[in-house]
């Protein structure tokens, strides 16, 4: 593959799921039994043959680099390149970055000191899987300036700010950004491929002329005038934008193809942690679930996904539930379309419904 | 300022481990697959760790791909160090007298030069045997306390067992007068773990002795430990009390497995005091849709038939309509529709056919005498093709 390196944003509208992000970045929000959002821009890049990724933080980035380390687990933690942290990038009026525009500025120093021809930019909003190294080879076929990574589905089952047509040859002609449409549409995914030096060039024009939307700014013009493709990406997607996204890409995992067509290859890479094996007592009962190392289980659990380290006492049914890792439900509960984040305690007797559209949510840390 | 370690760990990772059989066809003891995600090594590595022991050399000789492989730079133990850590130490080849390891003691005295780099003031020897959570750095105070040449880890044992193993007869005050090597009329029922703690100094004389004495077998239980006892070394006893298992045989490795499981395991892995680290293999959480019942089950399991009393290792699927009972298995296992396996020890890579039947419920079969007392055993990478039988106490390391 051409020498390509990678630039992931760890944090973009987070607003959008404020119960995950309270205490976290989009990036690092618990996906799937044991895996952070991140790990998929990061493990397809790696994938993908890039090994030197930029990760560029905002707000509340502990998490996230407490699960990044050093980028070991990536096979990131290089001499030459590897992962390298971006944290937030702040000028005279000392403010964080506002768009990514500005956030792609604060990465303008770091890619400038990159030797690789090819950058892709990512967001880790997603869950996907994808092989950056054939956009990549499109994006020089072609020509283009910049590549835009897309999916098509239905309008309404997942949503995104920008939509796009493309001619025959994937040139995009044009582009509705945040407009209501219905139908199969072209939706962007937030990753795009461009040549380190034109990408340098775009930062540089974009912070002198103020520009400050990626979509309205620079794709919107470009597809009237200028030389810009859709990649037509084929695989499992699914952004997280609400606390439903995140409960349906969850419940997608209980779907044999999906979890083949994410894990099949056990290429999607992620921080080890050392749990014992799950603990299946005489007492239990599962169906259709996700069950990470760590659990004990002695109740029922029925479509649910369980992080590492989950407790379930006697008695107690789960039916349709996300918990996250060590948490500890007691004897005789009964909880349906809940989703718990890390360290929760819920005390024995407990009864605690939401629905598929709204799943109940439960604090980091609380005790109930 | 040069730069020392106060104790040193040599854990001997040579052994064939031959009462194992198919389990130990192409790799080494400490390699083979216990609890569903470890190796036999993770315990004295990860006790190592948790005793504020960092440098440890592991000496292999039988088949160490495997092994090599597994512990790589020591990184999940933590034991990837600039200054000390994991090291794997091989037999190799010196201007004059080239030779393999002839026993526990020359291993040791061939590696005196690793040693001797760290300038310890005491040296740990481990085994690679061992299924045990234990704290080192006790019985070091232990040795300190007592001024010893020498202390030996012990425990009790049944008194009508006790001749199969290196017996301790000590005074009052733990310090040992006699050591009998498997004593055919054992006089005590404290047993020796084959752990030792030497003073350094000590363990260089004695094993600079041992080998210029040409009748000697170069072991430290047959001829070293006697030796110094002989010579008036003072050597002590050091009470260990816990679970301490020896996994050198099928039914003790099967019994091992399963006193992990039950409401009040013998041996709870989920004591998070002191935590059993291994190489996590990267796989996602275990799918779980059939019967699972009173069974540990690893990641990236896809179970869709029934598993009862069993340890089900990474990356195992179970189809539908299969049945795994009171069974080990050790990972990377399938096991299709229709097959019944019971009271069985499967290896790694196993693929077990449709419709086939391997071992014999555990009230017929564990009745049975012969080397595996009626456990089935598949080899590493046997195929079972659809239909097939295996009986019970069967060792397979041929396809079937």
């Amino acid at each position: 593959m051409a020498s390509t390196v990678g630039v992931i944003f760890s944090s973009t509208n987070d607003e959008n799921v404020p119960e995950l992000t309270k205490v976290r970045s989009k990036g690092s929000i618990p996906y799937g039994g044991r895996y952070r959002l991140v790990d998929f821009a990061l493990s397809c890049m790696v994938n993908s043959g890039i090994t030197t990724v930029g990760m560029i933080t905002k707000n509340n980035y502990q998490s996230l680099m407490d699960h990044l380390g050093s980028g070991k687990e990536w096979d990131l933690a290089r001499k030459e390149g590897g992962l390298i942290l971006l944290p937030p990038y702040s000028d005279e009026t000392e403010m964080l970055y506002r768009n990514r525009l500005e956030g792609l500025k604060g990465s303008s120093a770091f890619l400038r000191k990159c030797k690789e021809d090819f950058v892709v930019v990512a967001d880790s909003d997603a869950v996907y899987k994808i092989d950056y190294s054939k956009v990549i080879e499109q994006h020089a076929k072609t020509n283009a300036d910049l590549t835009l990574v897309y999916h098509e589905h239905e309008c309404g089952e997942v949503n995104s700010y920008m939509m796009f047509e493309t001619d025959k040859n994937e040139k995009i002609v044009s582009v509705d950004v945040n407009q209501p449409s219905s139908g199969v549409r072209k939706h962007y995914i937030n990753v795009f491929v461009a040549r380190t030096s034109y990408l340098l060039n775009l930062i540089q024009t974009a912070i002198a002329r103020g520009y400050s939307s990626f979509s309205g700014d620079i794709v919107m013009p470009a597809a009237k005038s200028g030389n810009i493709y859709g990649y037509k990406y084929e695989g499992y997607y699914q952004n997280i934008d609400s606390l439903s996204s995140y409960f349906k890409a969850n419940m997608d995992l209980l779907d044999k193809d999906i979890r083949s067509q994410l894990f099949g290859d056990r290429d999607i890479y992620t921080k080890v942690n050392d749990a014992p094996p799950a603990k299946f007592a005489e007492s239990a009962k599962v169906v259709n679930s996700l069950i990470h190392d760590g659990c004990l289980i002695e109740g029922t659990v029925e479509n649910c996904i369980l992080f590492r380290g989950v407790k379930v006492g006697k008695g107690t049914t789960l039916k349709n539930c996300i918990i996250m890792s060590e948490n500890f439900i007691g004897d005789d509960c009964n909880l349906s379309y809940v989703v718990s984040d890390k360290d929760v305690s819920v005390s024995n007797g407990t009864t605690l419904a939401g629905c598929k559209q709204k799943p109940y949510f439960i604090n980091k840390g609380t005790q109930i | 300022m040069l730069r020392k370690k106060e104790c040193v760990a040599m854990l001997l990772a040579g052994g064939q481990g031959s009462r194992l059989y198919a389990l130990t066809s192409n790799i080494a003891k400490p390699a083979v697959c216990f609890g569903a995600k470890y190796r036999i090594i993770d315990f004295p590595l990860s006790n190592c760790i948790n005793s504020g022991i960092d440098t440890v050399g592991v000496l292999t000789q039988y088949q160490p791909l495997v092994l090599n492989e597994y512990v790589g730079n020591g990184q999940p133990w933590d034991l990837d160090r600039t200054f000390g850590g994991v090291h794997i130490l091989s037999p190799y080849e010196a201007k004059t007298d080239t030779s393999w390891y002839k026993g526990t003691a020359n291993a040791i005295y061939q590696n005196i030069r690793f040693i001797k780099m760290y300038d310890p003031e005491y040296v740990l020897i481990l085994s690679g045997d061992h299924i045990y959570k234990m704290d080192y750095d006790k019985m070091l105070e232990a040795h300190k306390a007592a001024g010893a040449a020498c202390t030996i880890a012990c425990m009790q044992v049944p008194m009508k067992e006790a001749s199969r193993f290196g017996i301790l007869n000590t005074n009052p005050d733990g310090s040992i007068y006699e050591f009998e090597e498997k004593p055919k009329q054992p006089k005590s029922d404290l047993a020796s773990m084959g752990i030792y703690i030497f003073t350094a100094s000590k363990l260089y004389k004695y094993l600079e002795l041992d080998e210029k004495d040409p009748k000697s077998e170069k072991d430290f239980g047959k001829n070293v430990l006697p030796a110094m006892l002989n010579a008036g070394e003072k050597m002590y006893s050091y009470r260990f009390e816990g679970y301490w298992k020896d996994v050198g045989t099928i039914s003790s490795l099967w019994e091992a497995n399963m006193d992990l499981l039950g409401d009040a395991p013998k041996f709870d892995l989920r004591d998070t005091q002191r935590v059993i680290h291994s190489r996590s293999p990267l796989a996602p959480p275990a799918y779980v849709e059939g019967e699972v019942i009173n069974s540990m089950i690893a990641n990236g399991c896809e179970i869709e038939g029934t598993v009862i009393n069993s340890v089900i290792g990474t990356n195992c699927v179970i189809e539908k309509g299969a049945t795994v009972k009171d069974c080990v298995l050790m990972g990377n296992t399938v096991v299709k529709s229709g097959a019944k396996v019971n009271y069985s020890i499967i290896d790694e890579e196993v693929t077990i056919g449709k419709k086939t039947t391997v071992g014999d419920v555990i009230e017929k079969a564990s009745k049975l005498e012969g080397k595996t007392s009626g456990i089935a055993v598949l080899g590493r990478g046997i195929t079972v093709s659809d239909g097939a039988s295996v009986p019970a106490g069967e060792i397979i390391d041929k396809n079937v």
